[in-house]
């Protein structure tokens, strides 16, 4: 196979696609409709949302989601931006800048939720 | 002999791409009108205008009932059998009808197949076996369910309307294309296949399945219901769990 | 025949994907994956506030409330619906699961993930607002 790394990066596409497509909107809805429309701003809490989030399982929960949301839009705008822009997939500035961008965000996640 | 006169009897305006190759620069348009007949469809219209309008006119067609694959042209910027596309869906508008999109144009509706049948072979469309068993052990047998499983994707009659649906295609001509991937399925579901190794580096590599980018339009394009897009994502899958087991069973047999 | 070929190719427009309902269509579907990306950011950023103290975090929240941020946020929902829908509606086309004698239907699959989804979604929102 090509560079034998494209069904690795379309493998967390998949994933990462089914993730975000089951639990995106939920996210969106309560952190951002619900807060500025007021019905989730006392659940939004520092102490709460903190209590979940630093709990072993939350942290790992926030890391799939943030990780794979990530790596799923960066396999997937690769190819969209080579589609839009009559660019190759495999150009270099767009690989590093599509899987190269999802990797330093999966990175900031990852000290972000050890150092909560 | 004179055309019978064309006057109280309805008619229906044919755009059609003309290229003549050595005499024009680039394709141009020539309208003709034919009569409308309820029953007729593009290629009922295009003989006409060869037989009675213009015996220059070039273009393929052969069995006329959608199964030999001869005939797919666009038909007012869609890709379509000219056999299958009735003059009354198009009627009292003007019907365009140009040669198959992301083919070279030889002349007229005529397209430069090669591509194409340079890739077809390249998937091995027809059964591998790892072994032959003798004549004596008498013929495979294979139960309805068993030909089920790939049977949609052997409808294919070949007519590359889904290579001029794939917007994939037109913009990297290196892409394997949604036919040629979906022989390469058909055989690989093929109870009496082995030969699933054999296609992995086209069905696989690069401008293999990892190209398609889901557009569909394919799917929506085929005559013969093969569902190309839907056997790129099974080949997907099991294209990935295959590079699975390698990069995790490196020491595996392949 | 004597003749020498002189193919003519057309050019492929630059705006393909205009034109044709089917095309634009899925060139929308594609760009949801930007909202997602986002979002996810959005999320990265929400947990290293937390991470910096009550005040940083209060003033992202603030942040998250203004009227462009809640227009972007209805958009993104709407763009990460519509990827939800149409991923829910394809994925199928993916996994062809052998039961007996057939194949599972693809809108059988296609109903489990919804069903997946509503749980799910029903889950987080109960660990959200009252966990």
């Amino acid at each position: 196979m090509r560079r034998s790394t494209e069904p690795l990066w379309w493998l967390l596409f998949a994933i990462g696609g089914a993730v975000a497509a089951v639990l995106m909107p939920v996210h969106i809805l309560l952190g951002g409709v619900g807060l500025a429309a007021g019905w989730t701003r006392d659940a939004f809490a520092y102490d709460r949302i903190l209590a979940l989030a630093s709990h072993p399982l939350g942290r790992l929960y926030l890391f799939v989601l943030i990780a794979l949301s990530l790596l799923h839009w960066a396999h997937r705008f690769r190819y969209t931006l080579a589609e839009g822009l009559h660019l190759k997939a495999s150009w270099l500035p767009v690989e590093v800048g599509t899987y190269g961008t999802a990797v330093v965000g999966v990175a900031l996640a990852a000290l972000a939720l050890i150092r909560l | 002999m004179a055309a019978p006169p064309v006057t109280a009897e309805r008619t229906i305006t044919l755009e059609v791409m003309r290229y003549r190759p050595g005499t024009d620069e680039a394709p141009g348009v020539q309208a003709y009108r034919v009569p409308y007949r309820e029953d007729w469809v593009v290629l009922d219209a295009l003989n006409y205008i060869k037989d009675r309008l213009d015996g220059s006119l070039s273009y393929r067609w052969s069995c006329r009932m959608g199964v030999c694959g001869s005939c797919g042209m666009m038909i007012n910027g869609v890709p379509k059998l000219s056999c299958a596309a009735f003059l009354k869906d198009y009627y009292p508008g003007t019907v365009r009808v140009e040669p198959l999109e992301n083919f070279p144009v030889a002349r007229d509706l005529v397209i430069v197949l090669d591509d194409f049948m340079r890739k077809l072979p390249a998937v091995k469309p027809w059964i591998i076996r790892a072994e032959e068993p003798p004549l004596s052990a008498g013929e495979y047998r294979q139960t309805p369910a068993d030909l089920e499983w790939y049977k949609a994707f052997a409808m294919c009659i070949n007519c590359m309307l889904c290579y001029a649906a794939c917007p994939v295609y037109a913009l990297e001509p290196h892409f394997v294309g949604p036919a040629a991937l979906a022989l390469a399925a058909r055989y690989n579901l093929d109870s009496r296949d082995q030969g699933e190794a054999q296609r992995r580096d086209i069905v696989a590599g690069p401008d293999g399945v990892w190209d398609c980018t889901l557009v569909g339009e394919c799917s929506t394009a085929c005559p013969k219901d093969v569902d190309p897009a839907g056997a790129i994502q099974r080949l997907k899958l099991s294209s990935a769990v295959q590079w699975l087991r390698e990069v995790v069973l490196p020491w595996g047999k392949r | 025949m004597g003749e020498t070929m002189i193919p003519y190719r057309r050019p492929v427009r630059f705006a393909w994907w205009w034109g044709r309902r089917a095309y634009t269509l899925f060139v929308v579907r594609e760009l949801t994956s930007v909202f997602v990306g986002a979002y996810a950011v959005l999320l990265l950023l929400l947990v290293r506030r937390l991470g910096q103290g009550r005040e940083a975090y209060d003033a992202y929240l603030h942040f998250l409330t203004t009227p462009q941020m809640t227009i972007f946020h209805l958009v993104a929902l709407a763009g990460a619906l519509y990827h939800s829908v149409t991923w829910f509606a394809l994925a199928p086309k993916a996994m062809a699961v052998r039961v007996g004698e057939r194949r599972i239907p693809e809108p059988v699959i296609t109903a489990a993930a919804y069903a997946v989804w509503v749980v799910a979604s029903v889950g987080v929102a109960w660990i959200v607002l009252r966990g």
